[in-house]
């Protein structure tokens, strides 16, 4: 039992920091621009298979900081030449663009590295044991990742509680006419907090990729349990995501681990639930998928405006 | 010439705010900008800094700058400050007035220190969000945020609108004291007292026009055209 608590922790805990990595960008994008980015879990794909034909020549270290850089780029990109332009036409057009986009680039990645999961795994010696607990192995790489994640977060907190762009970002967050009116350039700004938000996507696709699978799905799989913890945590709050990201992350990992089915868990509570009936039988491990939305029901009915969000979503 | 507008229109959605309006200013002058409410005062600064887009032709220093974006038009040394103040709420007094220093590396002619010592009050709360500032020390905040780019002329739209007399003279003291700087003014005002004070030149605004140009004498002297145009 205890083994199962620590692991699952551990575990939830990796899977709630990669989706900060995911939903931190989504979010920071969404509030500056006020546009709701469909294809940010296409650039965590992008990520992930940009690092596996990378790594193959330069390995892995050099990969986890190039394929970032890769998606950055073409994350801004994407901002100067295409949402830019949409962005006269107003959100309806920005939003259809994403979701456009996330389709193009779908479609792509099936194109160049096929339609099966690619062996991107990490590299031999990070497949080592980095402690075991009760016979249980817990490896290097998912320390290096849970160990990544921390550090990113300590950037990204730097950056903007501690620069100066932090603090233009910060300011355009409400007022971004304003920070123009002062003689910063904001159109530039927006291009690099998206660039950045893709590189962070990015990031999140180089280390998830091995655990997580890297295959043509991977976005569609990720892409709305991301949009979920934006809305939990709040439309456009940080910590919202934070807290919502490590919320999820535990839920589910929690639900697959736990070794009981639905009779078990409603007769616990005093009812009486046949537990060979239809719904009496289904395991708590397959009802996993399904409670990030289950959570985002309850939240839109419950809390609409999230979390620690301001608006309502 | 600081600024030259010429045949200036623009709009809201169908309805044509600015019907042609021309003025110029010269360097170092502080022109007042009057007129009733919706004459079109506040749309005629906005479209200068491109946030209502403009028709016509602003000149500033010479060159063309309608419809640039408006960092660009701050760069050249054009200073906004808006209605509605906008302070960045979630920083910190100290970090809303660093934000208006352009450039880091060329340090202007004002400094923080120089603000927090004209008002205590900002002093007070330098680092405390500025969003629990009260609105005549936002005021303060927006206009010195502003002067900290080093702007050769400002616009400041209804600075004084909302606040306790105390404060509004207090911010007819700062005005003032941006003058003696040398910095050209542009300054939209309700309030006839403290424009007739400060500037050198004051235009009525009506209908979407420029209806009377004068100095405060002259203005107070035509007594038709304060009936006409501003008194209520």
């Amino acid at each position: 039992m205890l083994e199962i608590v620590i692991f699952s922790t551990l575990n939830g805990i990796l899977y709630g920091l990669l989706l900060f990595m995911l939903s931190s960008g989504l979010t920071l994008i969404f509030s500056m621009m006020g546009v709701l980015n469909f294809a940010h879990a296409s650039f965590y794909m992008l990520g992930a298979y940009f690092a596996y034909t990378l790594g193959m020549h330069t390995g892995f270290w050099p990969a986890l900081i190039l394929a970032p850089l890769l998606v950055g780029a073409l994350g801004a990109l994407v901002e100067r030449f295409g949402l830019r332009r949409v962005h006269a036409n107003g959100h309806v057009a920005e939003l259809l663009f994403t979701f456009g986009l996330a389709y193009v680039i779908d479609e792509l990645v099936q194109m160049m590295w096929g339609t099966v999961a690619v062996a991107y795994r990490e590299p031999a010696y990070m497949r080592e044991p980095l402690f075991t607990l009760f016979g249980t192995d817990y490896s290097i790489f998912r320390g290096v990742v849970i160990l990544i994640s921390i550090l990113m977060f300590v950037a990204l907190w730097y950056l903007l509680k501690k620069t100066r762009v932090g603090l233009m970002i910060r300011a355009a967050l409400t007022h971004g006419e304003m920070v123009g009116h002062l003689g910063h350039n904001v159109p530039r700004l927006f291009m690099g907090v998206f660039g950045f938000g893709c590189a962070l996507a990015g990031l999140a696709g180089v280390i998830g990729g091995p655990i997580m699978s890297t295959e043509p799905g991977m976005a569609a799989t990720l892409g709305p349990i991301v949009f979920v913890v934006v809305v939990v945590g709040g439309m456009g709050s940080l910590q919202g995501a934070f807290y919502a990201s490590l919320l999820i992350g535990l839920i589910q990992t929690f639900f697959v681990a736990v070794n009981a089915s639905v009779a078990d868990v409603v007769n616990a509570m005093g009812a009486n639930l046949d537990p060979y009936g239809e719904l009496g039988r289904i395991s708590l491990a397959t009802l996993a998928p399904m409670t990030p939305f289950i959570l985002l029901v309850l939240i839109l009915i419950f809390r609409p405006r999230g979390l620690m969000g301001e608006l309502e979503p | 010439m600081m600024l030259e507008v010429n045949d200036l229109h623009a709009y809201y959605g169908k309805s044509h705010i600015l019907n042609g309006v021309n003025f110029a200013m010269q360097e170092g002058e502080v022109v007042a900008l009057l007129g009733r409410n919706g004459v079109g005062r506040s749309t005629t600064v906005k479209s200068i800094m491109g946030e209502v887009p403009p028709q016509g032709s602003i000149r500033f220093r010479g060159e063309e700058i309608a419809g640039m974006p408006n960092h660009r038009i701050a760069r050249r040394g054009l200073g906004y400050v808006p209605e509605d103040r906008d302070i960045f709420p979630t920083l910190t007094v100290r970090q809303n007035l660093e934000l208006g220093i352009k450039n880091t590396r060329k340090p202007g002619k004002w400094k923080v220190e120089q603000f927090l010592d004209m008002f205590p009050n900002l002093a007070r709360r330098a680092d405390a969000p500025a969003g629990v500032l009260s609105g005549g020390e936002k005021q303060m905040l927006t206009i010195s945020r502003t002067l900290m780019g080093d702007p050769e002329l400002i616009m400041i739209d209804e600075p004084t609108e909302g606040l306790a007399p105390l404060i509004v003279k207090q911010i007819g003291e700062l005005i003032s004291e941006i003058a003696k700087a040398g910095v050209s003014i542009l300054l939209v005002e309700q309030k006839l007292s403290i424009a007739m004070d400060i500037s050198h030149r004051v235009l009525v605004m009506g209908h979407g026009q420029i209806v009377f140009e004068g100095t405060p004498e002259e203005l107070r002297e035509d007594e038709a055209t304060r009936k006409e145009w501003l008194e209520v």
